[in-house]
């Protein structure tokens, strides 16, 4: 009998060996004459098992990992086909605790299925929201995604109702939307692992918000730096064309949109959605002032959605189960589901979607088993190289956009960096500023400059130069970079360095934090 | 380092078939890198020409992205993530011992010509860094050790 082995496809996988692993486990069976098939998936995103080898049975799927290729000849010394005894063993998928508590719902099939195959993108639910979505009248979808509850998951949390609502009343004989999968914040990974591991969930996505506004382009921008996932959109494409799910005629609706992808050029500001929308248009990614807003004119000049992935990558489960089950999920204004990033120093990392409203703590303690040195934490960025530093009393805060604004955090997207003991906050807030002045537009002067001279203030106080002058002067850099910028990246830079101020001044030099007059 | 040139009719037929595609300068860009492996000077003057654009637009395009060289590169390319999660885990050693090792700094080259180094900030592999990635594959849990091992595969 054929045994089904999954490994994933994942580029974390594949960073720790995955292609090796799956190399090997061929050449294993071959020789051992044991009959296998060998599907890459997608991954479940326990990232610290990964590579995790999985073997169905008919009781289900098994999980062994961490597995590097030198481990293969032991598990099948162990007869790991058959489930036999072996240190990497855990036991069946499904009731690993990190993957039971969670609510899937946009990461509903990761690691379980094969991500270019459309058969098995249908097979477990994929296109029914599309097909449901072709029934209804634009206006009736843009009703749909307002009344989910759905806010923009790139960052600014804004309600992608009223973004989609404002396209579609937009009189244009050219309409477009947007997909931003310029995913640069450090600690994130969420939109890649969709890209690499569920494309057709995005497309899926991405072609119901065309119907929701009369869009019939669109483009995906895809950062760079992300090689595996834009071979992994680019197939997918290929394959919805050839299915028609994209292109002319949809499913023979009549509907016609096109999909068309950009790579992006490594410049962390093109993430921001106005200079995003100047480089696909071939040009340096300067910030745009708004208005006009980009949904009455954005690309090419013409009413545009710009969605993040993940946003969009959502957008299918709430046409195929509705509104109301998506809004179900969540606490105060955020409603539904996020898929938390555990990152950086911590034993468990990896993706964790679940309701909003769960603690901080509960996110970095229950699921990610505190740090991986073992070390005490000592600090968590939260959203981002723009998101504020927190420090361990902070850490019973709700991960919800409000409750996070109040201890003067952000959500951003959903990326969560542990620091333990060893960190010097003062070296990170200079870092902050140092990636403000490698990735600013150059279009704000607080922002260019402010950075140039933030650098050189945090330089000042690490040496011990009067300090507590230089403090206040980085305190009114800061207040003209926040008050000064057209755009989040100086006018959130001034985060991370005033709460790694505020919260953790012994690292500064300082005794005390001097108050700004 | 190999000094090559390059005129219009090495040029154009790699950006014939964006003729008509809106934007098409970033495309444009990343297939003459793909190809030659950085973006030669003579390429400017065509590239401008071809999409009816100043040779100072498409100069300044070329100079805001950190992704284009304006310069030929080592046999390899080397990627050391700097950003945040990295740091969390060992990436500012890690950074420290690829310039120590290569005896270069970033955006050089080593004196050997085998290897540029560049930094990146993120590759997304943020809960097993440090990470890196070579000729864009991708490595994660980086220590000293890996790094040799990596550095004595690289031919």
């Amino acid at each position: 009998m054929t045994v089904r082995i999954y490994v994933p496809i994942d580029s974390v996988a594949l960073s720790l060996g995955a292609d090796e692993v799956a190399g090997a486990i061929q050449i294993e069976a071959i020789q051992r004459g044991i009959d296998i098939q060998l599907v890459r998936n997608s991954s479940r995103g326990m990232l610290w098992l990964e590579t995790l080898v999985e073997v169905e049975t008919e009781q289900g799927r098994f999980a062994y990992g961490p597995v590097n290729p030198q481990d293969v000849k032991s598990l099948f010394d162990a007869d790991f086909i058959r489930l036999g005894e072996h240190p990497l063993f855990h036991g069946a998928v499904d009731e690993i605790p990190y993957l039971k508590r969670q609510q899937r719902l946009t990461f509903a099939r990761a690691g379980i299925t094969d991500p270019q195959s459309i058969t098995d993108y249908v097979q477990y639910g994929g296109y029914v929201g599309l097909q449901n979505a072709l029934t209804m009248d634009a206006e009736t979808i843009v009703d749909c995604i307002t009344q989910s509850g759905l806010r923009g998951r790139g960052g600014a949390a804004f309600p992608t109702g009223i973004k989609w609502k404002t396209v579609l009343d937009s009189e244009s004989e050219q309409k477009y939307v947007v997909c931003n999968a310029d995913e640069g914040d450090s600690g994130t990974f969420s939109d890649r692992m969709i890209m690499e591991g569920d494309p057709f969930m995005l497309i899926e996505g991405i072609t119901i918000a065309a119907l929701a506004v009369n869009a019939t382009e669109g483009y995906i921008y895809v950062r760079s730096e992300y090689p595996h996932a834009y071979a992994s959109l680019k197939q997918a494409i290929n394959t919805a064309v050839d299915k028609a799910y994209l292109g002319e005629n949809i499913l023979g609706s009549g509907k016609t949109f096109n999909l068309n992808m950009r790579k992006a050029a490594g410049a962390y500001v093109c993430g921001e959605e106005t200079a995003m929308l100047e480089s696909i248009e071939g040009k340096r990614g300067i910030v745009r002032a708004k208005p006009p807003l980009p949904a009455i004119q954005g690309l090419f000049a013409k009413p545009t959605v710009i969605n993040n992935v993940i946003s969009l990558a959502t957008v299918p489960v709430i046409f195929s189960q509705g509104a109301d089950f998506y809004r179900d999920y969540g606490m105060g204004r955020s409603r539904g589901t996020l898929p938390v990033q555990l990152a950086g120093n911590i034993r468990h990392g990896g993706l964790v979607e679940i309701a909003f409203g769960i603690t901080l703590r509960e996110l970095i303690e229950d699921f990610g088993g505190n740090t991986e040195s073992g070390r005490a934490l000592r600090a968590v960025q939260v959203g981002g190289p723009l998101g504020a530093y927190l420090c361990d009393s902070q850490l019973d805060v709700r991960m919800d956009c409000e409750a996070l604004q109040q201890v003067g955090g952000s959500l951003g997207h959903g990326g969560i960096v542990v620091f333990d003991d060893t960190v010097d906050m003062a070296q990170q807030a200079k870092f902050s500023m140092q990636f403000c002045e490698i990735e600013s537009c150059g279009k704000c002067t607080p922002c260019r400059l402010g950075a140039t001279r933030g650098v050189e203030v945090m330089d000042n106080i690490i040496s011990g130069h009067n300090v507590q002058q230089q403090t206040l002067l980085l305190k009114d850099l800061c207040s003209t970079m926040l008050d000064g910028s057209l755009c989040a990246m100086g006018g959130m830079t001034p985060f991370p360095v005033l709460s790694a101020l505020k919260n953790f001044p012994e690292d500064f030099n300082l005794k005390s934090v001097p108050e700004a007059g | 380092m190999l000094k090559k040139d390059f005129d219009n009719a090495a040029i154009l037929p790699l950006i014939t078939e964006f003729e008509g595609v809106p934007g098409a300068l970033l495309p444009i860009l990343h297939r003459i890198q793909e190809t030659l492996g950085y973006i030669p000077q003579q390429a400017v003057g065509c590239v401008a020409e071809f999409l009816n654009l100043s040779r100072a637009e498409v100069h300044g395009v070329i100079s805001f992205y950190q992704h284009f060289r304006q310069h030929a590169c080592g046999k390899h390319i080397l990627e050391v993530c700097k950003a945040e999660a990295c740091q969390s885990r060992g990436g500012r050693e890690l950074d420290a011992h690829v310039r120590e090792q290569l005896k270069c700094d970033f955006n050089e080259t080593t004196t050997d010509g085998k290897i540029t180094l560049e930094a990146v900030y993120c590759l997304g592999l943020c809960a097993t860094g440090p990470s890196i990635a070579i000729d864009g594959k991708p490595y994660s849990r980086v220590n000293e050790q890996r790094f040799k091992q990596l550095l004595e595969q690289m031919s």
